[in-house]
């Protein structure tokens, strides 16, 4: 029948049967009928050759010319179709994005190893370096050696765990301040120092804002020169990085520490206003640290000369400022490994403080 | 220590305000804990009398008064029984705070009586739990005068802080000494007052110690006073102790307790009539026993200071008197006791007994051992002045220890150590106001200590004295120098890990806990631990008694504890220290932590899964390699300790003896025993085991080679028998061409249809990593030979067909 038709009505008939085809079977079921190898456009291809030869080079032309027509209808049509099925296929591809996430468990960092990685920024920007020490103390490093000897008052206030005594008759003890660290710090290393010890620190209380168990921090610096004045400027630098209050108003107060003479304790402002406490200028005060110059005996004690080696120390509870900062209102709630308070309480696993980076998201 | 603002200005002349000496007290190291000050809570409340009464129209209970208050006559509806007109007593007007019920006092129409202002009771002025009626004051003060006055509340009550070196301020007149040092005021002395006795007293005393225990006791002065009336005391007196918190008891015990207050200078009455013959001072043997003034019985131990007759224990010295002695109503001849004890024995005295007392406070803090002999004499005359009676002569064992320590002052020292420049004559000035004589000497000053500061001996203390009395604020503040411009890597490797460990493990989703370091003996033991060494001998709980062996029981428990509350599905850990003896060396540093319930809870996405020992292997393979471990050479050995399931657990091991690391799922037994449900699965790091990063020259890394031809990845099923380790089979796997094999990886394990009994198949996907030319297919046959024959030699593994 094709056989038949002029390549003008061939190319008209074909180009409709194209439009008019809606999915790409019947798309490629055209295209084998018009250019499969005895499709209807082949066919006339072939049938050129038996054409006198006048006659070819026209009649060539003309195929061609339904050749491309139709290939290029073809694919122009299917590219339209291909399109459509895609856009169907993605429809029918619809997800729920409301839909939760799988799950993954969010992990927090203890206020208390924030606080002490807070403290660390801090003081080794002052040129600290960490010291530590054993849990299970002596009698001479937590006492006598600090200048609390025996039956001093000082040693009941304490408050001590004791272990018992090991073969050589000494008592082994729980230690009772992270101070210890400052005598094994002098009699195993030559002056000068500055140090920081943070650490677990025991006493055998235990009632609403006791708990058998907490956190110091102690400093000590040592050379030829320091005195209170270094002292306090320390301790201002340090209380106003830490809270992150420029204008932190300090007051430092006569105390009485056995290792320390001259001693001193540390408050710090804050102001108190409908049930809230505010760090900062205020009208109240609260205490946040001990401190002094290392008492001569001390020094004594741990083998240096008290005429050429002076310096202060210092120690804050740890539990006690981050309390103070981040307003956690229970001491007892830091060691009750509640995952509600822990999530509340914690902090991110990247949230390393720097005082470049920012101390406390 | 309590006191009152009257009260310390019979010690100090002064013009100060209130609030002058209070923040004065708290620069001088006295801190001041409280002012409670009655006057000013009860501003505006007055004396005022009811002048009428008469019904309320409308209430039976209720009666309109007219109250004169002084300046006009208001109408209060009060409900009180005993109002009635003539009564004085305090009025509260419109506009007062009732501090004993927290109220605001309105205007109010009661019943439709108008009442402005109220008549207090006890209870809402806060003197007492009385409501019954409202106060009526027997006073000639007139209407309309401040009714704190009235009561005798007109007196601010100073409470301090006094630090256990300052047994010198337990007295009002030592604080007052003080205050006049720094400014507030000239200090009055303590007026000589000698009493002549007119006869010898009966009783005699003397003190038995040897050379080694006569510290006990050195100095103890006595004296009878007959004829006494042991009346109620002065108003004055009362009023003091009433103040600060003491019960009026009679005059003689009112006026001891005074004088331990006023000038620290405990003394103890005893009714003279109860004693059997003389005193004798000595120490205790043990199970003798005294009923005391507290009412009760205490068993002594030896080496009590104690102050017997013929009879036995009347007393303990420094501590509490007895009461066979006491002096009571029909009290008519006394000895008056003042001693020095001293301070050690005293408080081992007062804790072993359990007795806190005024004197013990004193005496184990250091009292003035030249003040026994001034005290009694004063003492003496308060008695004869209130009690009457007739003294005896003193009768005098021991003495006062030898005063004044000598000390040379350089005054440059206050700069040196305390940043503070003060010349030598406002040292001298305020040493001399402190009561320590100064004068200059070659070195600088010499300086004698008074006798009632025990706590000053040596130059740091002076220091302190006189920078404190200059105030600390006075002190410039100078920045810490820094020794370099930027500051160096402070950390060791050991903290830096024990950081990367904690920040590791939250990232992975696990929470930091902290928990104490000791544990119950029962988890203790649990837990390879519970050794004697490591018991608290004071515990402070049963729960708490043995420094842990390891971190897990308080996970473990923690994890129960959070699931009792619906939390059953969490991660926790901890990086802290555990203890296998208790010498330094014994406690290490351990990152541990657990997974209990789902790891993944139930989603949309797919069913929940359990936490298993894998999880626990990752996590504790997570820490290592953050601390720098090469976790690829790790040997995993299927030993855990006993706390662990013996099937389900496992440990890593860098080479054959050190353990860095164990997991696995917890021992359902151990889990039992804690109570808690399972499972739960746990990793404990030994932090201190890591090997130590290799020193390197510089922080370059080596160069990057990665390989110019593509990897091939051929997969092999083996099967082995079910005992081979999977770890064996992929060692053999890797060793087999080490050239050319890069990685193997298990990732299926199938034992069940077509695999034979006891049998276990092993897939492992094998990464050929070729670096000199493409791989041909003849060259990955012949490592494949290879692979198959050394996993067969090493394991016995054999393709799967």
């Amino acid at each position: 029948m094709a056989d038949l038709e002029t390549p003008e009505k061939l190319t008209v008939d074909l180009l409709a049967e194209i439009a008019g085809v809606s999915d790409l079977a019947s798309l490629e079921a055209v295209r084998i009928r018009a250019l499969g190898q005895n499709g209807v456009v082949t066919r006339l291809m072939k049938g050129l050759a038996a054409l006198p030869p006048e006659e070819r080079k026209a009649q060539g032309q003309a195929n061609n010319a339904v050749k491309r027509a139709v290939s290029q209808a073809i694919e122009t049509r299917k590219g339209a179709l291909d399109a459509a099925a895609l856009e169907a296929r993605l429809a029918e591809e619809r997800i729920d994005v409301t839909l939760p996430v799988r799950p993954e468990a969010t992990g927090f960092i203890h206020p208390i190893s924030q606080t002490m990685d807070e403290l660390m920024a801090i003081f080794g920007e002052m040129g600290f370096t960490v010291a530590e020490g054993p849990d299970v103390e002596d009698d001479f490093h937590n006492f006598t050696a600090l200048n609390i000897p025996e039956d001093h008052p000082a040693r009941q206030m304490h408050d001590t765990f004791y272990l018992p005594s090991d073969g050589a008759g000494t008592a082994k003890l729980l230690r009772t301040h992270t101070s210890p660290v400052q005598i094994r710090t002098m009699m195993s290393t030559p002056p000068p120092y500055r140090i920081i010890a943070p650490g677990r620190t025991y006493r055998c209380d235990s009632d609403i804002t006791h708990t058998p168990m907490f956190h110091q921090i102690e400093g000590l610096v040592i050379d030829k020169a320091t005195h209170m004045g270094h002292l306090k400027g320390c301790l201002e630098d340090f209380c106003r990085a830490y809270f992150e209050v420029d204008d932190l108003p300090l007051r430092f107060r006569p105390s009485y520490f056995p290792f320390t003479e001259p001693s001193c304790e540390v408050d710090i402002g804050c102001a108190r206003a409908g049930g809230e406490l505010r760090i900062g200028a205020g009208d109240d005060w609260l205490e946040i640290l001990g401190a002094g110059m290392v008492h001569p005996n001390v020094l004594v004690n741990c083998g240096l000369d008290p005429g050429v080696w002076q310096g202060f120390a210092f120690g804050l509870g740890i539990e006690r400022v981050a309390m103070l900062k981040y307003g956690i209102p229970d001491l007892r709630t830091f060691f009750e490994s509640d995952i509600r308070w822990l999530s509340h309480y914690g902090f991110a696993a990247l949230d390393q403080p720097s005082l470049v980076g920012g101390l406390a998201r | 220590m309590k006191f009152t603002f009257g009260w310390l200005k019979e010690h100090l002349d002064t013009k100060a305000t209130l609030g002058e000496v209070t923040d004065a007290l708290t620069a001088l190291g006295l801190e001041l804990e409280a002012i409670h000050d009655r006057a000013a809570e009860l501003e505006g409340f007055v004396v005022a009398e009811i002048t009428q009464v008469s019904p309320h129209p409308d209430a039976d209970k209720l009666k309109v008064c007219l109250v004169d208050n002084g300046t006009k006559e208001v109408q209060v509806v009060c409900g009180a029984d005993n109002a009635r007109a003539g009564l004085t007593g305090v009025f509260a007007p419109v506009g007062s705070h009732i501090p004993g019920t927290g109220l605001d006092l309105k205007k109010a129409r009661i019943r439709g009586v108008e009442s402005s202002g109220m008549m207090c009771s006890a209870l809402e002025l806060e003197l007492g739990d009385d409501h019954s009626g409202i106060i009526e004051l027997e006073t000639d003060a007139p209407l309309g005068s401040p009714a704190a006055d009235a009561l005798g509340l007109g007196d601010p009550v100073i409470d301090i802080a006094v630090t256990p070196n300052r047994g010198d301020c337990l007295g009002v007149h030592g604080i007052a000494r003080d205050l006049a040092a720094a400014g507030l005021g000239v200090l009055k002395p303590l007026m000589p007052a000698s009493v002549k006795g007119g006869y010898e007293s009966p009783v005699g005393i003397s003190l038995d110690f040897t050379p080694e225990t006569s510290a006990a006791c050195p100095h103890f002065i006595g004296r009878t006073i007959r004829g006494v009336k042991n009346v109620e005391s002065p108003a004055w007196l009362k009023e003091k102790l009433l103040a600060v918190g003491l019960r009026p008891i009679s005059a003689l015990v009112d006026i001891s307790n005074y004088f331990t207050l006023d000038r620290c200078r405990p003394l103890h009455v005893f009714d003279a009539d109860a004693i059997a013959g003389n005193l004798v001072v000595r120490l205790s043997a043990a199970g003798e026993s005294l009923a005391a003034l507290d009412g009760e019985h205490y068993t002594l131990g030896d080496g009590v200071c104690v102050i017997a007759d013929d009879d036995g224990v009347l007393s303990l010295g420094g501590v509490m008197g007895g009461a066979s002695t006491a002096c009571g109503q029909g009290t008519v001849n006394v000895l008056v006791e003042a001693a020095l004890f001293d301070p050690i024995r005293t408080a081992a005295t007062g804790r072993r007994l359990g007795i806190e007392s005024d004197a013990r406070f004193r005496f184990e803090r250091g009292i003035d051992p030249a003040s026994t002999e001034p005290g009694m004499e004063a003492a003496t005359r308060l008695i004869l002045e209130i009690c009457g009676g007739e003294a005896s002569a003193l009768v005098v064992a021991g003495a006062a220890p030898e005063p004044g320590l000598g000390l040379t002052f350089a005054v440059g020292d206050v700069a040196r150590l305390g940043g503070l420049e003060v010349t030598e004559d406002r040292a001298k000035e305020i040493l001399d106001a402190l009561g320590f004589q100064a004068r200059p000497d070659s070195g600088g000053l010499r300086v004698t200590v008074p006798s009632w500061r025990r706590d000053v001996a040596c130059a740091a203390d002076l220091v302190e004295e006189i920078l404190r009395v200059e105030g600390y604020a006075k002190i410039p503040a100078l920045p810490l120098s820094r020794p370099t411009a930027l500051p160096k890597p402070v950390a060791t490797t050991a903290q830096r890990r024990a950081g990367f460990a904690r920040r590791s493990l939250a990232a992975r989703g696990l929470v930091e806990t902290v928990t104490y370091s000791f544990i119950g003996q029962d988890q203790a033991r649990l837990f390879g631990g519970g050794g004697d060494d490591l018991r608290l001998e004071n515990p402070i709980s049963s729960a708490l008694t043995d420094l842990r062996p390891s971190i897990l029981p308080a996970l473990i428990a923690a994890a129960g504890r959070n699931a009792d509350r619906g939390f059953a599905d969490l991660g926790l850990f901890e990086v802290g220290p555990v203890f296998a003896d208790a010498t330094p060396g014994g406690q290490a540093l351990v990152a541990a932590g657990i997974r209990a319930g789902n790891v993944s809870p139930r989603h949309w996405g797919g069913a929940a899964r359990p936490a298993d020992a894998f999880d626990a292997k990752a996590d504790a393979t997570a820490v290592l390699a953050q601390c720098g471990v090469p976790v690829a050479a790790l040997k995993t050995s299927a030993e855990a300790p006993a706390w662990y399931h013996p099937g389900r657990a496992g440990s890593l091991r860098l080479g054959p003896k050190t353990v860095l690391c164990t997991f696995g799922e917890i021992h359902p037994g151990v889990l039992s025993a804690m109570d808690v449900d399972g499972p739960v699965v746990g990793f404990e790091v030994m932090l201190a085991n890591l090997p130590a990063p290799r020193a390197k020259a510089g922080k370059a890394r080596p160069v990057l080679a990665p390989a110019p031809f593509q990897a091939v990845t051929r997969d092999f099923a083996f099967v082995v028998d079910s005992g081979v380790e999977a770890e064996a089979l992929v060692r053999a796997v890797k060793g087999a061409d080490k050239g050319l094999i890069a990685d193997a990886q298990v990732f299926d394990v199938y034992a069940g249809v077509g695999i034979g009994k006891g049998q276990v198949s092993l897939a492992v996907a094998v990464t050929l990593q070729p670096t000199a030319a493409t791989l041909t297919d003849s060259e990955i046959e012949a490592v494949s030979d290879k692979i198959v024959a050394a996993a067969n030699k090493a394991t016995g593994a054999r393709l799967r067909v």
